[in-house]
């Protein structure tokens, strides 16, 4: 089998507008992605490079290397156990890089400014914490000492909820926020650090078809009036097929980067699996179709179980979401 | 007059036990609320329980020692909390396991050191004060510690305030706005460690969780925002330890004729009854609607 992570000598022509490099897949050179901004104008956010994670004795992450640059949105493809939570956790710092490295805006070792939205977040209802406390904790919750309160600060806040379509919310309880509500709030606080790069663990788990757009359309928007660059994991590639600029796509521990067109193709994710995959388009929606369980060699590769869910799709998603 | 008289029973505030009990009382109460709160926000409500069991163990010791049951009481929440510190990486399971076998032992050895100075003393007055308390009869010598253990733990609380309200939230929020997570955990353990320590010594070490836990309890559904919870709280410990002391008081007069109830017991009635009032009107408040898609 090939090795689908080994990165393909680095091309000085320049050519290819992704750092990342399509695995197995020969450099078509075509940026698919929707956006016209010339990538030569944008900067680097995120540079990781030949990344190795073992934990616990296993091998998780083994030579992952993509980058992303300001306003992108990238789409951190792969099934449960595939290390997405794993490689979001390194790019934030907690968890320790064995192999390659990782690094935010340039700045290697000092604590990078990373905004993050944790996968669960299961609050009790009665917590007295409202959501522009949650907010206001986006701000200063590192810091020491008791908080002060200022018109500044409240500003601020208020400022930020409304980005989000939540300045509404900012006096309930966070525990009692519907799942979508949640979402909001906590991309707020996310982005109250003033973040270069936002990094979301299954930010559309447990969310309804409406709210899953909401929440695309909410971060598209984000990454491109603020220029952030933001990288979300899902196990399922549809909602993100419109506005998606990247695919870090995440199998037995290696990876398929590059381009969303020049990943999510049956040779490119065939030789990332190590065995046959199709990849079908059928009304705007794309089914990954993974051979069948004689060529797993875990459990942990069954792909999001997108067939079967063709109708209730009702226009192309590319022109869609917005 | 007459009123004030029912309720105040007559040298109820020339009494000196009862002005000093108050006065601690109150300090001791205060520091509680705010430790409370927050061990109920970050699901430490049973590390706060568990520090009880330990501190009975510490108490008994002392008084077979003869010296003061707060240094017993320090001594061992103190070293209770080093080795749940150092439980914290165990995993969940295993860490429930070695807590829950560690509490069964430090009660009962307890119960063999209460037994030892029982029969040493001919009296059992030693094992009410160290499980049930009494805090009419805490001396003023007690003061220095009062102090040496409050204010630190309110020092920790208003230092680590913010990190440790968004640990609460979410541990992974907080490691990844930079929060030194074991830092601020260990200084909060020391914290809450040092007020069942006096809640110990002011209610009983077996009862020392209802003051720390109870009107936290009770303060969460009477605001939204932490600051004003802590101070609910505060306001219902104040009350209850206050109140406590005035029916203990008045107990005198109520049969047996001449022996006093316990004051431990008021207190954590009272406790008990904020507690039952506050959630009942929460159940009975509305829950917040969905306010439609925020868009």
């Amino acid at each position: 089998m090939p090795d689908p992570t080994l990165p393909a000598p680095a091309t000085p022509t320049g050519a290819a507008p992704a750092g990342a490099l399509p695995i197995g897949a020969v450099p078509t050179g075509a940026d698919a992605g929707r956006r016209t901004t010339p990538p030569g104008q944008r900067l680097p956010v995120l540079d990781v490079e030949g990344l190795g994670v073992r934990l616990g004795g296993r091998q998780v992450l083994s030579d992952v290397s993509f980058h992303l640059c300001q306003g992108e949105v990238a789409g951190l493809i792969g099934s449960n156990g595939a290390g997405k939570t794993t490689l979001l956790r390194a790019v934030l710092g907690l968890t320790p890089v064995s192999a390659g490295h990782v690094s935010v805006a340039g700045s290697r070792g000092r604590r990078p400014p990373v905004g993050y939205v944790p996968q669960k977040v299961v609050l009790d209802p009665d917590l007295p914490i409202r959501a522009r406390d949650l907010v206001q904790l986006g701000q200063d919750g590192h810091r020491w000492g008791l908080p002060w309160p200022s018109a500044a600060k409240r500003a601020a806040t208020e400022e930020l909820l409304a980005g989000v379509g939540a300045l509404h919310l900012a006096d309930a309880r966070v525990g009692q926020l519907s799942g979508g509500e949640l979402q909001r709030v906590l991309v707020a606080h996310a982005l109250a650090g003033g973040p270069r790069l936002l990094l979301l663990d299954e930010p559309l788990a447990n969310l309804d078809l409406r709210s899953a757009r909401d929440t695309v359309a909410l971060l598209d928007c984000i990454a491109r009036q603020q220029g952030i660059a933001v990288l979300m994991s899902t196990h399922d590639v549809n909602p993100l097929m419109g506005v998606m600029d990247r695919v870090v796509y995440l199998a037995g521990g290696r990876a398929a980067t590059g381009p969303t067109a020049d990943v999510v193709r049956s040779d490119v994710l065939s030789s990332l699996y190590g065995h046959h995959v199709d990849v079908l388009h059928a009304h705007g929606r794309v089914i990954v179709s993974i051979g069948d369980d004689a060529h797993r060699d875990d459990g942990c590769d069954a792909v999001p179980a997108s067939a079967g869910v063709l109708a209730d799709e009702p226009e192309p998603s590319r022109s869609g979401w917005r | 007059m007459s009123v004030l008289h029912a309720v105040f029973a007559p040298g109820f505030f020339s009494n000196g036990p009862v002005q000093a009990a108050l006065v601690m009382g109150a300090v001791v109460a205060l520091v509680c609320a705010p430790v409370g709160v927050l061990a109920v926000l970050r699901g430490q409500a049973f590390a706060g329980h568990a520090f009880a069991d330990i501190t009975s163990t510490g108490g008994s010791a002392a008084v077979l020692l003869g010296i003061s049951p707060v240094l017993g009481f320090a001594a061992s929440a103190a070293a209770g909390a080093a080795s749940m510190e150092g439980l914290g990486a165990r995993q969940r399971g295993d860490r429930d396991l070695v807590t829950g076998t560690v509490l069964g032992g430090a009660l009962g050895l307890s119960a063999l050191l209460l037994y030892l100075s029982t029969t040493r003393q001919g009296t059992s007055g030693a094992t009410v004060s160290v499980l049930f308390g009494s805090i009419f009869a805490v001396s003023a010598a007690n003061w220095p510690w009062v102090l040496s253990l409050g204010l630190p733990a309110l020092a920790v609380v208003a230092a680590a305030y913010r990190p440790l309200l968004l640990g609460s939230v979410s541990p992974e929020l907080a490691a990844a706005r930079g929060v030194r997570a074991r830092l601020v955990s260990a200084m909060y353990l020391g914290a809450l460690a040092a007020s069942v320590a006096l809640s110990a010594l002011t209610i009983g070490a077996v009862l020392s969780t209802a003051l720390l836990v109870g009107p936290a309890a009770a303060a969460l559904g009477l605001s939204s925002r932490p600051g004003r919870a802590m101070a609910w709280a505060g306001a219902i410990a104040v009350v209850s330890v206050w109140a406590g002391i005035v029916l203990a008081y008045d107990s005198y007069s109520w049969p047996p004729v001449g022996r006093g109830w316990p004051v431990s017991f008021f207190v954590v009635a009272l406790v008990t009854a904020f507690y039952a009032v506050s959630r009942a009107g929460v159940r009975r408040r509305p829950r917040r609607q969905p306010a439609g898609r925020g868009s």
